[in-house]
């Protein structure tokens, strides 16, 4: 049903409905508000001198010849901080054994890894600045680098920090494993690799803090703008009601702005001590050094099996460097996968452990998909590696174990509760769609005939846990914060409706999603709701964007504002129209007395509202409200991908043939953004499968610091996708959505690794090392050749 | 320091600049032309992408003194009368942004894609947009914009 509201102003079924995005227009015309955009005025320039040394003690560190150059304002080293910088904060304190070094901002005494922060200088303007970088003077007494984590854990290791090279370890328990590998009539065993990753969103950092000597405002190309004003006023000491954090026009983040960083502490203590505004834009080369890395495992894992294929038991034994520091989230990225090993399948016994470990490198934090993506490559991997070792077909021995549409809701090992899904009907519709018997086909002529190009089909079968998350198993897993969102609603007098949300876009268009289900929700026109987010004084509360959460749960935070507000109108409707609520239908945007022609649009009651001149007992001035959803459980997307690979054995070139990936996202609210979610998620997953590798040398230096180095694909580097789905509503909520977020890249860097591996099976090779450069094919097929 | 005259998006400057600034410090430092973003510092992500003269360029990896006598046109001058331009219609259409950061440089690298070959395959357009990165889309609907644009903007020749 549609009702003709003003001219070419609709009222109809939103959600559902492929909306164009509000956000683009801006965004296409260059009028955007890009945190290096912005100018204040009598703005100043910051830029940090960075240690090239992966571990050094700091003996002397003179700004003073910076201090006598043209245009420069002031310099300072990290003494000049050190009575007031604090530490940058992390927030899951994993483990009772869990070691959380201090963590100055800018270096004092002793730096940990390349990039750190020693020194800095304000200027007029960036030139200078970066002359003025050139004149301080600083002098190291080099310490030994720790690069290798199984060496960082022997005991002869030289040491990151003076508590030892491990940050903690986690073991969880399920099931009886001995049992389950006790004459396991099949048991595989296997070491991947998670290599470390640059999570590489296109715009670069940038922060600006300026003060009116009392309070501060700091804008930042952040995810996180109510985490963050906490957090600051936490490091430094600045009382939190005189801070103000706006996260402006954010390009990406993809978990890499999911940080406080020592950048945005620095600015917000050198516009205190300067009194003037500062902003510092990090240049790409100085980002890939100091931004959180990602991954970054050694991923041991053992799987029991009966001779049919039916799972017995897994263990999982990780090594997961987190660098020189606990940052924000830090150990909690690793243990994301603790639950999320078992993924879709049945079985016996679990068993988790995991091993923090510090390096002389850039700490690792959150990067798509965090913990998830890195569970699911393993036990994707493992269960092609159990079909090819009992010579069923991988999609089959997946088959033998998951659990079944009619088995939900379903108690994992690990003590998840999977609401709903439908594995069989997703990996049907997939084959389906990839024309997967032709393929095989294909795949054993190519073989028979030897052909130098041999055809590899890759298969994942993934689910994740998201929608972060339940405060109530936040607290139990120790993390230091809840995890619910908050939405408010305002009609205003004229009728119009501003949404005002806790979540912070960053490119995944909350605006036009939550003028979705607003404009449902009230029965008013999608033009007429605007949504506004990411200022801690327009926003006043939030927990803001990561965890594919923003809809789950501050999409929901949203329908219960309008509910609410909704609520309010029918008693205001009621007095109006002098009649019982209950007598009161709401359609249309309207509340109507039944049986009658007698009704009041949500509009009307919105001015009556703001009038006031007569409202009824109880019911306060204005048409508005605000809700905080907290979800009862986390959300639990699932799919099946499957990838098609031709692997040139002579030259180790590997090429992507056809990618299909049917999603079960639950509900969808607008499918043109869930489907650029996807292409974009498959998209980032296929670049850790071939691509991309953060390199450090024997040094401890990070080797691929431009993007001339760090190979992010390009559009000749990537095929078109065949995207499909299925929809299975999540109970947890009542929109019945799961989150879209990071599912393409959990499900595809297993899919492809699983394609190249299947193309090379036949020679013997049962593994390739990521990124699966033509290097590093070529090299495995000549080690099997010789 | 020398003394540069630029037009830029159909205004006239003149500017007095150092010989190291570059083009896109000019574009977003001296005259406020900050539609036009910075992505990387070797030039590898197109982000800054710009036309000068009618062709292509990374104001990254131009100096402004380069730029001397030029006309430059970035996306801020795209539209005519507050119209989109046909090419940045069609990432609208498409939904081939989304945090929109590199989208500057990708329609510009995009438009100046079809200077040499204005019906290409997608083919074509994958190669032809191989010095822009996006991290956000996978280029699906990128590649399918820069085909709608092609098509609209040929409508645009041939329709009086």
């Amino acid at each position: 049903m549609t009702v003709q509201q003003e001219a070419g102003q609709e009222i109809g079924q939103e959600i559902g409905r492929p909306r164009k995005r509000k956000e683009d227009a801006r965004l296409l015309t260059g009028r955007t508000q890009w945190t290096d955009n912005l100018v204040r005025p009598g703005m100043l320039q910051v830029m940090f001198l960075r240690s090239p040394m992966a571990h050094a003690r700091i003996t002397r560190v003179d700004v003073s010849g910076a201090r006598e150059l043209p245009g420069v304002v002031a310099a300072f080293s990290g003494q000049d901080f050190a009575a007031e910088q604090g530490s940058l904060p992390c927030a899951w304190p994993v483990s009772e054994d869990v070691v959380i070094p201090d963590h100055p901002p800018m270096a004092v005494s002793e730096v940990r890894y390349v990039g750190e922060a020693v020194a800095c200088v304000i200027a007029t303007d960036r030139y200078r600045a970066a002359d003025a970088l050139e004149a301080i003077d600083v002098e190291y007494e080099p310490l030994p680098a720790v690069l290798d984590m199984n060496d960082a854990l022997t005991d002869g290791s030289p040491k990151v920090h003076e508590a030892g090279n491990k940050a903690f370890s986690v073991k969880i328990n399920s099931g009886d494993l001995e049992a389950a590998f006790r004459d396991a009539p099949v048991v595989i065993d296997r070491t991947y690799i998670q290599q470390r990753l640059i999570p590489s969103a296109m715009e670069p950092r940038a922060v600006m803090a300026d003060t009116d000597g009392d309070a501060f405002t700091i804008w930042s190309s952040t995810q996180i703008p109510h985490v963050l004003r906490v957090m600051l006023a936490v490091v430094t000491g600045i009382p939190e009601h005189k801070i103000r954090v706006i996260a402006p026009d954010v390009g990406g983040g993809f978990g890499s702005k999911l940080q406080v960083t020592a950048e945005e502490v620095l600015c917000l203590l050198l516009a205190r001590k300067l009194g003037r505004p500062v902003k510092w834009t990090e240049s790409r080369s100085e980002g890939n050094l100091t931004v959180h890395h990602g991954r970054d495992q050694i991923q041991h894992i053992r799987l029991a099996a009966e001779a049919d294929g039916r799972i017995r038991g897994l263990q999982v034994d990780l090594l997961a460097d987190m660098g020189a520091y606990l940052m924000l989230v830090t150990p909690g990225i690793p243990l994301l996968g603790a639950s999320m090993f078992n993924a879709i399948y049945k079985m016996d016994a679990y068993e988790f452990g995991c091993t923090g470990v510090f390096t002389t490198k850039m700490p690792t934090d959150a990067y798509r998909g965090a913990g998830r993506p890195e569970a699911t490559f393993g036990i994707e991997r493992m269960m092609d590696e159990l079909a090819a070792e009992l010579k069923i077909d991988p999609v089959e021995v997946r088959r033998r174990n998951w659990i079944k549409h009619d088995e939900f809701p379903y108690t994992t090992i690990s003590g998840l509760t999977y609401d709903s899904g439908n594995y069989e009907a997703a990996t049907d519709k997939a084959l389906a769609l990839f024309g997967y018997d032709k393929l095989r086909a294909e795949q054993a002529d190519r073989r028979d005939r030897g052909d130098p190009v041999q055809l590899g089909i890759g298969v994942s079968t993934y689910t994740e846990m998201c929608g972060l998350a339940p405060s109530r198993m936040l607290g139990e897993a120790n993390y230091g914060a809840g995890g619910w969102e908050h939405g408010s609603v305002r009609m205003l007098p004229t009728g119009k409706v501003e949404v005002i949300t806790g979540t912070s876009p960053h490119g995944q268009g909350h605006v036009t999603s939550w003028s979705q289900i607003a404009a449902d929700a009230l029965g008013v026109p999608f033009d007429d709701v605007t949504v506004l987010h990411g200022d801690t004084a327009i926003a006043h509360k939030g927990m803001d964007t990561y965890g594919s959460r923003s809809l789950v749960v501050g999409g929901i935070a949203v329908l219960k504002a309008c509910e609410k507000v909704k609520d309010k109108a029918r008693k205001l409707a009621a007095h109006v129209l002098e009649c019982s609520p209950e007598d009161l239908e709401y359609a249309g945007g309207a509340f109507k007395v039944r049986g009658t022609d007698a009704q009041k649009t949500i509009q009307e009651l919105a001015y009556a509202a703001f009038t006031a001149h007569d409202l009824p007992e109880g019911v306060e001035a204005r048409l508005d409200s605000d809700a905080t959803f907290d979800p009862e459980n986390y959300s639990f997307p699932h799919g099946t991908h499957l990838c098609a690979v031709e692997v040139d054995t002579e030259t180790g070139m590997v090429k992507i043939r056809s990618y299909v990936a049917v999603d079960d996202v639950g509900k969808v609210v607008n499918p043109l953004i869930v489907e650029g979610q996807v292409h974009g998620g498959i998209a980032q997953g296929i670049a850790q499968a071939l691509f991309e590798e953060a390199v450090y040398d024997a040094e401890g230096n990070l080797l691929t610091t431009t993007m001339a180095d760090y190979l992010l694909p390009s559009a000749a580097d990537l095929p078109a996708f065949q995207l499909d789905r299925t929809e299975s509503p999540a109970t947890s909520n009542p929109l019945g959505v799961k989150g879209v977020g990071e599912a393409g890249t959990i499900a595809s860097t297993p899919a492809v690794v699983n394609a190249i591996v299947d193309a090379l099976r036949p020679s013997g090779i049962h593994d390739v090392q990521m990124p699966c450069t033509p290097e590093r094919v070529w090299r495995a097929m000549e080690g099997v050749r010789r | 320091m020398p003394r540069i005259t630029v037009t830029v998006d159909g205004i006239k400057y003149e500017e007095d600049v150092e010989p190291r600034l570059l083009l896109v410090h000019l574009l977003r430092e001296r005259l406020g032309k900050t539609g036009t973003p910075i992505g990387c510092d070797t030039s590898n992500c197109g982000a800054c992408t710009v036309m000068l003269d009618g062709k292509s360029v990374k104001s990254c990896s131009v100096l402004a003194v380069q730029a001397d006598g030029c006309e430059v046109l970035t996306i801020e001058g795209l539209g005519v009368n507050g119209s989109m331009h046909p090419m940045q219609r069609a990432f609208h259409e498409e939904h081939a942004l989304q945090c929109g950061y590199c989208t500057p440089g990708m329609v510009m690298a995009a438009i100046d894609l079809l200077r040499e070959d204005p019906e290409p395959s997608e083919e074509t357009i994958r190669e032809g947009l191989e010095g822009n990165l996006c991290r956000c889309t996978g280029y699906c609907n990128i590649v399918k914009a820069v085909r709608r644009g092609a098509q609209e903007m040929g409508r645009a020749v041939t329709t009086p």
